[in-house]
């Protein structure tokens, strides 16, 4: 049996038709308590994988946590329930954000170069979903887009009597909202959609809710190093970098979603994907046009001024 | 004999039988005896004048004041937290941020609850981080650290509210820059020197990161504050 590709089959019996079934049912489990039941059959213990693929630390990772790996080890052998914290417990989050910097590191090198035959979520994320990464890219994105913003609105204006500088903070509230409800909301609607088509579709590929999170958290760090682009106010310079932008973001995506859509009919899984797309697009452009004003050539006398101020006289 | 008398009766059972004649005066005192007068002291601080209460807790802030500018390893803020020092700083701060363009019915500086809450609310956030990610500080010595270590920040933002008063032209924008990135490489710096030990080895750089962004952040409001009077509003003329 390949672990590269994964093919849909036909059941052959009805042993295996309850093993589908088992798996569902993890995948629910594993939402509310992380890696309390393993898939049975299908899924390949992917750890394997994951250690081919790093970098030779995991030995590392292995000393640091290894009363995890242990159990992770014993829990394939028996392929039985592993005791998991409450969710009232400090240690039900800590299980979120057991990662290493080089794991981060990985995640967000595989965000940014994506390749058809690698999918993220099996390479890097299936082990061990992250907190970490979502959360603190976007709220680097978040001040990234706001300072950068602030910036190029500076420039842009720079020389026009009327304009006069303001730090303009209400917009970091306005990038936190947009983005966090992107980075969440979003997932939690794809999630639910795909669980929905896997009950009336046979289908063997599908992701936990956390897995999701994390590929669009880990998906958005490319609009950084864009966002801090977007302070040249040249602007074919700015369109560049968010079609590069978008284009490698949407293929990590698009190379994740896919397996899991494409055994669905062709128009809903077409549909899915391109709502995938459609909504990434929509928060780079939309971005884009609101925090940073396009580059005005005009006289200043005639063009409004974003920020005009009561002058004292 | 003695032996077989105690272990035959229970215990105490002769004191029933003691009685107190009315001619013994049962009186006297009982003293309970002090160990040592200075262990007592410790214990009881009410009697001492306000001034030593206050003086000493000032002193505490300002010892920890001098180890955040001279940051070496030590474990003296962890050991006796207090956020006292966090707290002034941040008013400070949050009030010397004011004044600006915030007059303005334009959305201008922020306001002092946005400092207070950025500064609280992202000192209780990466605290939760480094716990979350296996840190072995405890929640209150982690906030102590990152409050004591915005100082620098607002010695600088000091030094640029009294720059801004000889105007706002390109030399004093280059002034402030510099002030302020140096304020917050020592303010990171500071801060990783306390923070750097409690951490799990393999985890360090995910710690220190939040904590950059936070000095970052918090960097940017005092590099963007532009006062609000007209003299030094724009470059050029009307």
């Amino acid at each position: 049996m390949t672990q590269q590709r994964r093919k849909p089959r036909a059941f052959k019996g009805q042993q295996q038709l309850r093993e589908w079934r088992l798996s569902v049912i993890c995948n629910f489990k594993n939402l509310m308590m992380p890696k309390t039941c393993l898939p049975p059959t299908g899924m390949p213990p992917l750890s394997a994988l994951e250690i081919r693929t790093s970098k030779p630390t995991s030995q590392r990772r292995s000393l640091g946590n290894w009363s995890r790996n242990a159990d992770s080890d014993k829990t394939e052998l028996l392929a039985g329930q592993r005791k998991s914290a409450a969710f009232w417990t400090f240690e039900y989050y800590q299980a979120f954000f057991d990662v290493d910097t080089y794991q981060v590191l990985d995640r967000i090198k595989g965000s940014v170069l994506p390749l058809p035959s690698k999918n993220f979520v099996r390479l890097y994320i299936r082990s061990n979903p992250d907190l970490y990464g979502p959360f603190w890219i976007c709220a680097t994105l978040v001040f990234a887009i706001a300072v950068s913003g602030n910036i190029s609105n500076f420039l842009v204006h720079l020389g026009q009597p009327q304009y006069h500088y303001m730090p303009e903070f209400r917009k970091v509230t306005i990038a936190a909202t947009a983005i966090y409800s992107y980075a969440w909301l979003v997932p939690l609607a794809l999630w639910g959609f795909l669980m929905w088509r896997n009950s009336k579709v046979m289908n063997i590929v599908s992701y936990s809710f956390l897995e999701i999170v994390c590929v669009y958290g880990y998906s958005l760090f490319i609009y950084i190093p864009a966002a801090i682009l977007w302070i040249i106010p040249i602007e074919w310079v700015r369109w560049i970098t968010v079609l590069v932008a978008m284009c490698l973001s949407g293929s990590v995506l698009v190379i994740t979603f896919w397996p899991a859509v494409r055994d669905d009919h062709r128009r809903i899984a077409i549909a899915t994907i391109s709502a995938v797309i459609i909504l990434h697009a929509l928060l780079a452009v939309g971005c884009k046009a609101y925090f940073f004003d396009a580059p005005q050539i005009e006289v200043p006398g005639v063009s409004g001024s974003i920020a005009s101020v009561p002058r004292f006289c | 004999m003695a032996e077989v008398d105690e272990a035959s009766k229970p215990l105490f059972a002769g004191l029933s039988d003691v009685s107190i004649s009315e001619d013994i005066p049962v009186e006297g005192e009982i003293t309970v005896p002090v160990g040592s007068p200075s262990h007592d002291d410790e214990y009881s601080t009410l009697d001492e004048p306000v001034k030593e209460t206050i003086l000493r807790d000032l002193k505490a802030v300002g010892k920890k004041f001098g180890h955040v500018m001279y940051p070496k390893k030590s474990t003296t803020l962890l050991r006796d937290w207090d956020l006292w020092g966090p707290l002034l700083l941040c008013v400070t701060l949050a009030l010397m941020l004011q004044g600006g363009s915030a007059d303005s019915k334009e959305d201008g500086g922020p306001q002092f609850a946005e400092v207070f809450v950025i500064i609280w609310f992202g000192s209780v956030i990466i605290t939760l981080n480094s716990k979350l990610l296996g840190g072995t500080i405890s929640f209150f010595q982690s906030l102590c650290v990152l409050g004591y270590c915005i100082l620098p920040l607002t010695v600088a933002m000091i030094v640029c509210r009294l720059v801004l008063l000889g105007g706002t032209g390109t030399a004093s924008f280059i002034v402030r820059f510099i002030v302020v990135v140096v304020s917050f490489g020592w303010s990171t710096f500071a801060s990783t020197a306390f923070l750097a030990d409690s951490q799990p080895p393999n985890r360090k750089a995910l710690v220190v990161y939040p904590v950059f962004l936070f000095y970052f952040v918090i960097s940017w409001m005092i590099l963007t504050f532009s006062p609000s009077h007209s003299d030094g509003a724009t470059d050029t003329g009307p």
